[in-house]
């Protein structure tokens, strides 16, 4: 995968890092190589799903993980396609400690014609203690305004 | 949580209305909810802060999930008035169409209920409830 261009993961961070959602919860990308992607999200009080605890929210963990997992989907392809979530599942191993960054580690396992295999896992202080692991399958869509499943 | 110790403590149901705006992350995404008989209903309209693709545009596979799982943990404390929120273990959601740029609502019913683990299925729908744009399965341990 060497002989892939720099500049196509550069327009793929750069068009990553710009997701609304992504963007929005505060999350950014801090390694993209090919076939992997890292993320990592401060603490913040909008992300809170617990206010007693002030435990971050279970879909903050999942949007981080879809992220990166689709992510490294396309940091896989050589070229642009488009492509959409087909399933995810995730294991929440334990809470996430607030006040504490979180990061997100997804690899792409395989590509083939129509799907995409991903894994990714998320962790605070060490990769040996994940607070969720999940398996994300992803559907290349052939057109923009296709619909998967349909 | 203190709202559902509250009711409990008063002897009424919870309010799920009350329950999602008091979650901080419910009020970033914009949901809202409903009781429809003794189903929860979530709503959540379209905005800028849930688009995953920016060309169709797609709600993000995150907010999706999020508002499926959200539509699982409140319809577990109404349904057994429990005082703490429950914890999910797993996880699967299925993406069956994309969302697009409309408002969104999810809703929840209990599969099977044990002693601590409670297994939930949830659905997401924008204009027709009988077209569902992902579902959810998941298990939920009572705190």
């Amino acid at each position: 995968m060497s002989e892939v261009p720099a500049d196509f993961f550069d327009s793929i961070r750069d068009r990553m890092s710009q997701t609304a959602y992504f963007a929005g919860i505060g999350a950014e990308l801090v390694m993209a190589e090919p076939g992997k992607a890292r993320v990592r999200l401060p603490y913040g009080p909008h992300l809170v799903g617990d206010p007693d605890t002030g435990v971050v929210h279970g879909g903050v963990i999942t949007g981080l993980l879809d992220q990166a997992c689709g992510m490294s989907v396309g940091l896989t392809l050589r070229e642009h396609r488009p492509y959409a979530t087909l399933d995810l599942r995730i294991d929440y191993m334990k809470a996430a400690k607030p006040g504490e960054d979180i990061f997100v580690e997804a690899e792409c396992i395989k590509v083939a014609h129509e799907v995409a295999f991903t894994r990714g896992i998320a962790y605070q202080d060490s990769r040996e203690a994940p607070i969720a692991m999940a398996t994300g399958t992803f559907m290349m869509t052939s057109m923009p305004s296709s619909k998967v499943g349909d | 949580m203190e709202l559902l110790a509250r009711a409990a403590a008063a002897g009424t149901r919870p309010d799920p209305e009350a329950l999602i705006a008091a979650i901080p992350y419910c009020r970033h995404l914009g949901v809202t909810a409903r009781l429809e008989g003794e189903a929860v209903i979530l709503t959540m309209p379209f905005a800028q802060q849930l688009i995953g693709n920016p060309i169709l545009p797609a709600l993000h596979g995150g907010v999706i999930g999020s508002l499926l799982e959200t539509a699982a943990i409140a319809q577990v404390i109404y349904e057994t008035s429990a005082i703490k929120l429950p914890k999910p273990v797993d996880i699967t959601v299925d993406y069956l169409r994309s969302g697009r740029a409309l408002t969104s609502h999810a809703k929840a019913r209990i599969a099977k209920q044990g002693r601590r683990v409670i297994n939930v299925h949830a659905e997401m729908w924008q204009e027709d409830e009988m077209k569902p744009i992902a579902a959810l399965r998941g298990h939920f341990l009572l705190g």
